[in-house]
């Protein structure tokens, strides 16, 4: 079920039509450690790009960046625009309705009693009516082909059954872009499979973090390297899995 | 890695299952404030709580000593009241001596004691009967339905999704330990005891910090599905004819306990 955003006082800019535009992304933690240091990057529609980088390159802080959690204030020579939309504070509820965001633990994004509550969470807030909110929730179950898994309780599901829900829950909201934090870390290869048809299937615009290298080869023709907080390369994949002198330096191998 | 020993819910499909549950946490609560009402010494009372409470079980197909074998694990609670043994005066009917008192069991305290012992023990099968037969997600509901303030039924909420969490976290530290707690042959191991405290302490400050941790990144999931203060919640829960009927039956059984024990 499609979901409208009515945007006031759109202002218009050079716009390509980009889903994801980040340009000149800094941002420093409290403690004075330097995460992201000058992102920049471009993401279309239907684009599916993996983001890869050895621990602590600042693909999950980039990824809180993405629909506000971090950041959002500072440099004015920052942009980050989803669909266009400045990131700010009133565009901020529209934003992460955008943006879906399935955290890398499934115990923390799945944080209701039951399977339908948890899905049914995004577009109860969002102030969709009820009949739509269980359309919506309906769509998404059956994306991630769990339809039956309605009433189960959270915490009774099996970590790859917790993942694929944990994606309906964000489905449930038909964001423009779906971001992924490890969508593989944990599982058993038959979990990990089933998840990997899933991605495949699934038509929306992705970035997904992971250290995975052959599901970055099976499923992404685009690859995003990041360490110490910048991009290194941005690319096709098969290029970047060739290249091992790139590989090496930034603590990756090739599948 | 699982751990379900707090669901206490049993799949059935008698009567009591298929109430609303605003119904059976309603007459659940009536039922223990009624009794924790009744006067001491009241016998017919309570028997006639005890029959009510005996239809109930019947009702929900668990069979009948059901709720009274759960029961037992909740009695030692009750020993909290022995002090009015000796505390209200009356007729002496037995003295001995502990440690350095003299203590002296009165006829009217053993009657009171006896008397909180059934009501604590008739109200607490209740509450285990209808966790049995109400799903803990619908329990939330039914309070949500009766106006529980938000804070709590989403307190509660969280408590029942992450309980689970937290004790396979435990589960894990703890087997962590166990699997380290190794001996040389022929030496005495384990180490001191305050030593043992230490890591014992050590093992609760690093759940609280997993906890701490844990909880920044569920706030994180919520603001990312649009949390903004709120809970909103769906609850497809509507009162029919028969929930109604059995409210207005179970109100009235109640409230002819309550006379009996009164006349």
């Amino acid at each position: 079920m499609p979901v409208t955003h009515t945007i006031k006082n759109f202002e218009t800019f050079e716009y390509g039509g980009e889903v994801l535009t980040i340009k000149d992304l800094h941002f420093s933690y409290p403690d004075g450690r330097v995460a992201l240091d000058g992102i920049s990057l471009k993401l279309c529609s239907g684009d599916k790009v993996a983001l890869v980088g050895p621990n602590g390159a600042g693909k999950s802080t980039l990824m809180l960046h993405l629909n506000g959690i971090l950041g959002g204030r500072g440099d004015p020579s920052t942009t980050l625009r989803v669909n266009g939309m400045e990131l700010t504070r009133d565009n901020l509820p529209i934003i992460r309705a955008m943006v879906g965001l399935v955290f890398q633990n499934p115990d923390d994004q799945l944080f209701s009693p039951t399977v339908f509550e948890d899905v049914a969470f995004g577009p109860l807030h969002m102030g969709l009516p009820e009949d739509e909110v269980r359309a919506c929730v309906d769509v998404a179950l059956e994306a991630v082909r769990m339809s039956s898994y309605k009433d189960r309780l959270s915490h009774h599901l099996s970590v790859g059954e917790k993942k694929r829900i944990a994606i309906a829950t964000v489905l449930s909201m038909n964001p423009s872009i779906l971001i992924l934090d490890e969508p593989s870390a944990g599982l058993d290869p038959r979990a990990r499979r089933t998840l990997i048809n899933l991605l495949r299937e699934l038509p929306n615009t992705m970035l997904v973090s992971t250290h995975d290298m052959a599901l970055v080869k099976e499923l992404f023709p685009r690859t995003i390297v990041m360490d110490e907080g910048r991009v290194v390369a941005d690319g096709l994949t098969m290029e970047i899995l060739d290249n091992e002198k790139l590989l090496t330096a930034h603590g990756l191998e090739k599948p | 890695m699982h751990f379900d020993a707090f669901d206490r819910y049993h799949e059935k499909s008698s009567f009591l299952h298929g109430l609303d549950p605003r119904v059976k946490v309603l007459v659940t609560v009536i039922y223990i404030v009624s009794n924790a009402l009744l006067p001491d010494a009241a016998w017919f009372s309570f028997v006639s709580a005890w029959i009510f409470l005996i239809a109930a079980n019947l009702l929900s197909q668990l069979g009948i000593e059901y709720t009274f074998k759960r029961s037992i694990i909740a009695l030692p609670f009750a020993l909290v009241a022995i002090t009015v043994l000796f505390s209200i005066p009356g007729k002496p009917i037995s003295t001995f001596q502990f440690l350095m008192w003299d203590l002296t069991i009165t006829d009217a305290g053993l009657l009171r004691f006896v008397s909180i012992l059934i009501r604590s023990w008739l109200s607490v099968q209740m509450a285990i009967l209808l966790v049995a037969v109400t799903r803990f997600p619908e329990l939330i509901h039914a309070l949500e339905h009766l106006r529980v303030p938000a804070i709590l039924t989403t307190i509660i909420a969280f408590l029942y999704r992450y309980l689970f969490v937290l004790t396979d976290e435990v589960l894990r530290l703890i087997r962590a330990r166990e699997s380290r707690s190794a001996a040389v042959a022929g030496q005495r191991s384990g180490g001191g005891v305050a030593w043992r405290a230490k890591i014992a302490g050590n093992i609760a400050g690093q759940l609280f910090l997993r906890s701490y941790e844990r909880s920044e990144r569920i706030y994180n999931a919520m603001l990312s599905r649009g949390y903004s203060g709120h809970l909103y919640t769906l609850n497809p829960h509507e009162m029919k004819q028969r929930d109604y009927f059995v409210t207005a039956f179970a109100i009235a059984a109640i409230f002819i306990v309550q006379l009996v024990g009164r006349l």
